[in-house]
Order: C-alpha cells, then sequence, then structure tokens
C-alpha cells in the first residue's frame, strides 16, 4: 500500500508551483509555476478517483460484484486540462507580446503600469 | 421556451458570441445588430427568471432531467448538472443584464474597426455567457469551469489591443492571478469531492461535518475567490486590468468581479452557512476595509484617469465586504442588525455596478473624444460635453455616498449595521468615503472645468443613450430605494441569511 502517498506529491507540486510564483522573475517561468499547480491539482484529481482493482464504470459484460470507478474525477481533469491548455497558451502568447515590446522577459523591468 | 429560461440564458451568449466572426463576414451592420439584440435577450432573460425567482422561489433548472429527484443515485445525490436560481442568483443576473444593455451598445460604436472589434465582440459575449453560468450554477465544478470562461475571454479583453505596450502586461498580470484563483478554487473542490464524493453544492452543504478538510477547503475558496474579486492585498491586477481594457467592456469586468463575490457569498453562506466561527466574518470585514483604505489611498496619486476611476472601482468591493462580513459574524446569533449590513452590502452590488459602469462609460467618452486619458493633459471639457460632465459628476457623487444617491440608500444600511457591531469599522467606511469624494472632485475639477480645449472627435447619441440608461438606474434607485430594498434585495439577502435550508430543500427534497 502506499497510504496518502500520492496526495502529498501532489501537494508538494502545489507548494512547488506556489513557490516559483513567488520567487522567479522571468514571465516564461511564472507560467511554468501555474503549470505546475495545475500539473498538481489535476493528479490530485485523479488520484482521487483511484480504485484498488477497480474496473471500468461499463455494465455490459461486468462482473455482477467488481468495484467499478467513478467516471466523474476523469472527466473533471479532463475538463480541467482542456482549460489548462487555454490558459497556459493564452499567458504564452502575452509573454511573446510583451516580449516584442519590451525586449525582455524579466517582470522587474517591464513594469509600466505600476502604483 | 420559458421553462428553459435559465438554461437559455446561459446558452445564447455562448452561441452568439461565436457567431459573432460569421456575420461579421456578411455584414458589419448585421453583426452590430446581433450583438445588441444578443444583449437585449439576455437582459430579457435574466428579467424573467427573476421575476419567477421572486414570485414562486428557487428555480431548479436539471440538465437532462425534469426534476432533481429523478436523477438521484441511490446513495442519495443528485448525478447530473443542475441550474439553482435563488433570489441572490436571480439579483446578481440582473445586474449582470442591466450593465450588458448598456455596454453592448457603447462598445458596438466605441471599438474601432481596425482594432479588432468583432473578436472584442465575440469576447464580451463569451464573457456575458460565462457571468450568467456563475450566477446561475448549483454546482461547484461547473461554477469553476464558468469562472475558468469569465478568466479566458476577460484576459482576452484586457490583452486584445496587442499594439500597445501595456494591455499585454495588463493582461499578463491578470490571467496569472485568474489562473491561480481559479486552480486553488478547483483545489478546494478536489478536497470536498475526495470527502463526499459529490459536487452538487447542495448536497455537499447538506453532508458537510465541518472536519479538517472542509476548512482547508474553505480556506482554498476564500483565498481563491479573494483573488479574483481584487481585495487588497491582491488588489493590483485590477487597476491594470480595468485601466487597459476598452471602456466599455470594463463595464463586463466589473460584473464579473461581482460575480466572483457572489460566489463568495454563496461558499460561505450558502455551503458552510452556519458551519463558520465568527473568526471568518472578521476576516472577511478586515479585508474589506484594507480594500476600501488601500484602493482610496492609491486613488489619490493616480494622473490616469481611467486607474484613478479603477481604484475607485477596488474600494467599493470593500463596502460589500464589510457589509456582508458584518452579516456573517452576526450569523449564528442572528441578530438584525447583521441582516440590515448584508441587505446594504448586496444593495451596494448593484448601486455599484451602476456607478463604476457609468463612470467607465464616461472615461471612454473623455478618451473618444480627445485621445488621452492623461489628468494632466484634460480640461475644459465641460463646455463641449455637458452631459457627460453632468454624468462623471453623478457617478462621483454616487459613489461618494452623497444622498439623494444610491451610493448613499446602500452604504447608509451598512453604516448602520456595522455601526451596531463597531463603530470602528464605520468611522473606516466613512472616512474612505470621504476621501474618495475628495480624489473625484479633484478629477472631476481637472477633466471638465478650466478653460475650454480642443476636442478631437464628437460624442454618438448611442454613448449617450449607454450613459443616460445607468444614470436613470442611480437616480431611481437614490430616490426611491425603499421599493427596491424590499422588491428584490431583501429576498436576496434573505436567500443568504435564512434561505440555505430552502436552498437544499429544493434540490434534495423533503
Amino acid at each position: 500500500m502506499i497510504g496518502n502517498l500520492p496526495f502529498v506529491v501532489c501537494m508538494i507540486l502545489v507548494a512547488l508551483g506556489l513557490w516559483t510564483l513567488v520567487v522567479k522573475r522571468n514571465l516564461v517561468k511564472l507560467v511554468i509555476g501555474v503549470g505546475l499547480i495545475e500539473s498538481g491539482v489535476n493528479l490530485f484529481l485523479v488520484a482521487l478517483g483511484y480504485v484498488q482493482g477497480g474496473i471500468p464504470p461499463i455494465y455490459t459484460y461486468a462482473p455482477a460484484d467488481a468495484p467499478m470507478v467513478l467516471p466523474t474525477p476523469q472527466a473533471l481533469t479532463l475538463t480541467s486540462i482542456v482549460i489548462g491548455v487555454a490558459t497556459t497558451a493564452l499567458m504564452l502568447a502575452f509573454a511573446v507580446v510583451i516580449y516584442r515590446h519590451k525586449g525582455t522577459l524579466d517582470a522587474r523591468k517591464i513594469r509600466e503600469l505600476r502604483g | 421556451m420559458s421553462v428553459h429560461a435559465p438554461i437559455l440564458v446561459i446558452a445564447i451568449p455562448l452561441l452568439g458570441g461565436f457567431a459573432v466572426p460569421i456575420l461579421a463576414r456578411i455584414h458589419r451592420t448585421v453583426r452590430d445588430l446581433w450583438v445588441v439584440l444578443i444583449a437585449c435577450v439576455v437582459a430579457a432573460g435574466v428579467g424573467y427568471v427573476a421575476a419567477q425567482v421572486f414570485s414562486q422561489g428557487i428555480w431548479v433548472y436539471v440538465l437532462g432531467a425534469k426534476t432533481p429527484q429523478e436523477t438521484r443515485v441511490s446513495a442519495g445525490f443528485p448525478i447530473r448538472i443542475m441550474l439553482t436560481v435563488d433570489a441572490m442568483s436571480a439579483f446578481m443576473g440582473l445586474i449582470a443584464g442591466i450593465l450588458a444593455l448598456a455596454a453592448f451598445p457603447f462598445a458596438v460604436r466605441f471599438i474601432p474597426e481596425e482594432e479588432g472589434k468583432t473578436l472584442a465582440l465575440a469576447l464580451g459575449l463569451l464573457l456575458l455567457a460565462g457571468i450568467a453560468g456563475m450566477a446561475y450554477t448549483g454546482d461547484l465544478f461547473n461554477f469553476f469551469v464558468f469562472l475558468e470562461v469569465t478568466s479566458i475571454a476577460a484576459c482576452g479583453l484586457i490583452g486584445f489591443r496587442t499594439w500597445t505596450s501595456r494591455a499585454p502586461e495588463a493582461a499578463f498580470k491578470t490571467m496569472l492571478l485568474y489562473s491561480v484563483s481559479g486552480l486553488l478554487f478547483l483545489l478546494g473542490i478536489a478536497f470536498l469531492y475526495g470527502e463526499y464524493g459529490a459536487l452538487n453544492l447542495a448536497y455537499i452543504s447538506a453532508q458537510l461535518r465541518g472536519s479538517m478538510v472542509d476548512r482547508i477547503a474553505l480556506a482554498l475558496f476564500l483565498s481563491g475567490l479573494l483573488m479574483k474579486v481584487a481585495a487588497a492585498p491582491v488588489h493590483f491586477w485590477a487597476p491594470d486590468a480595468y485601466g487597459e481594457a476598452p471602456a466599455a467592456k470594463t463595464l463586463l469586468l466589473v460584473v464579473n468581479t461581482q460575480v466572483s463575490l457572489y460566489g463568495l457569498w454563496r461558499i460561505l453562506f450558502t455551503l458552510y452557512g452556519g458551519k463558520l466561527d465568527a473568526g471568518v466574518g472578521w476576516l472577511v470585514i478586515s479585508m474589506g476595509l484594507l480594500t476600501m483604505a488601500v484602493a482610496a489611498l492609491m486613488a489619490i496619486g493616480q494622473t490616469d484617469l481611467g486607474r484613478l476611476v479603477a481604484y475607485g472601482a477596488v474600494s467599493q468591493i470593500g463596502y460589500m465586504l464589510l457589509g456582508v462580513g458584518v452579516g456573517l459574524v452576526s450569523l449564528t446569533s442572528r441578530a438584525d442588525y447583521g441582516l440590515v449590513a448584508m441587505k446594504g452590502g448586496i444593495f451596494h452590488m448593484l448601486n455599484d455596478a451602476l456607478t463604476v459602469g457609468l463612470l467607465f462609460l464616461c472615461v471612454g467618452a473623455v478618451e473618444w473624444v480627445k485621445g488621452t486619458r492623461d489628468l494632466r493633459e484634460l480640461g475644459g471639457l465641460g463646455h463641449q460635453l455637458p452631459a457627460v460632465a453632468l454624468c462623471f459628476l453623478l457617478a462621483s457623487l454616487a459613489l461618494a455616498g452623497i444622498p439623494p444617491l444610491n451610493g448613499f440608500a446602500s452604504k447608509i444600511m451598512i453604516y448602520e449595521g456595522s455601526f451596531r457591531l463597531s463603530p470602528i469599522l464605520t468611522a473606516l467606511a466613512v472616512l474612505a468615503s470621504i476621501l474618495l469624494l475628495a480624489v473625484f472632485a479633484r478629477a472631476f475639477q481637472g477633466v471638465f472645468l478650466g478653460p475650454r480645449t480642443e476636442i478631437t472627435g464628437r460624442i454618438h447619441w448611442v454613448f449617450l443613450f449607454s450613459m443616460g440608461v445607468l444614470a436613470v438606474g442611480i437616480m431611481v434607485l437614490g430616490l426611491v430605494p425603499g421599493f427596491f430594498v424590499e422588491q428584490v434585495v431583501a429576498p436576496a439577502a434573505e436567500a443568504l441569511w435564512r434561505g440555505r435550508a430552502l436552498y437544499l430543500a429544493a434540490i434534495l427534497g423533503g
């Protein structure tokens, strides 16, 4: 048994992502930080749906007493991955545009909007 | 058709938004009329839903079944997605409808064709769909999906003017914040799902035990949503976003912020209602005070009219947090002053939408005729634009809470309620209002008074129509607030204050 280990790993991923957002100053690295949080959350959802010895939730041909996996977490994860792709792409696109304007990706040097 | 109204309010702007680029190929006028038509249909739809809900109670719309009972599995929870529209959701929908009516006609004239008007209008409709979805859904994961729909559409609107260097920067910042807030919210949902195996808000609420996992989830929900409503100290994205988006679309960003606020109330009152310690209420109150103080102070030094108004908008979020926070603190004791403060806070959502919306439209009009929003270059516009000047003055006074305008009507209720909890809260709130009055008086004087200056553009009548809609709303709500408070605001506040049992019963039966 691996117990709560998957959950711990997911939380470590989320924490790493948050740490990246606080410490890093490169826009692309910030996007990677968001990606890390996202992976952590998605893995957490998948880990929640795990059933020991579970079978796919298809009633046809299924043994009478076999434990079925609830498909909801997988569906959630798929949705969340799709949303994640969209947000990451949008952020990277903005980073590209910012680079074209300012010639740098350093968050400290591009602060035109402040105060 | 009318039995499907709640889902149509979400589906029509969603499909209508995607149809905009196709219609633009046919003719631009067709596209413009289409966008205005969709906005009108959505406004009529939310109006119809609100009328039904206020007269007949909670409206549960089940996707794929007739009643919630039909979707119940043996374990006792409903498995379909449900839209659960109670008085508070209907009220939030009304706010979105009114602002859509003002924002879309304005945007149709305001955004220049060569600046990607087609896509901006399409994104605006998608944002509206997301907002309606957040307001009406009764399913946590569904709420998250709509949250992300609004995030993506909103950031597209903020950053679509990629040829300027400021817009992408604002959009990147906002998107980063929105993504993190959305992911924290999703993590909270995952915790609750792990414990209760369901996503339906009412079902989870009925099962909630107040365990450690629930508390962690609450912390995640709170931090995610407070980020998205621009509460200090994570307010910094809001002035950038409001300042850089085209003025007509900023209205929708304001509603987007408010619907996140609505999500916060839903989580605090319906999901966790009665199982919270007063500490959470005090947290909301202190965030509110901090937000109004920081934003009012930051507004002083602004030289850009758009950013100045944006800080005014952020500070108003503080009043709503204060009002509802007072209600939250007194939720267990059921003290009547808590309900007064809550009514004030919820009424203020509507008032803030109108006043801040009008201010942003004025900013847009000023930018339209002068090509700049820099306070150092503006002046004397009152000669050429008397109507805009009047609207700006009206909205500034309403924002600062001067009688007999609508801002006063709601702020007096917040003051009254919070005074009974602690006079210090009221003193701070009044102080922030006075500060805002000073800031906006200076802005008005700088932009509209003084010697006549050259202007380069002319105001279109559609601009005045949109501003008129909001200005009339401000005056009507200010002069006869009693009727609206009785008919609309009180049921909404009651839905949060006492309505939890009804909300659960509507889904779970009995």
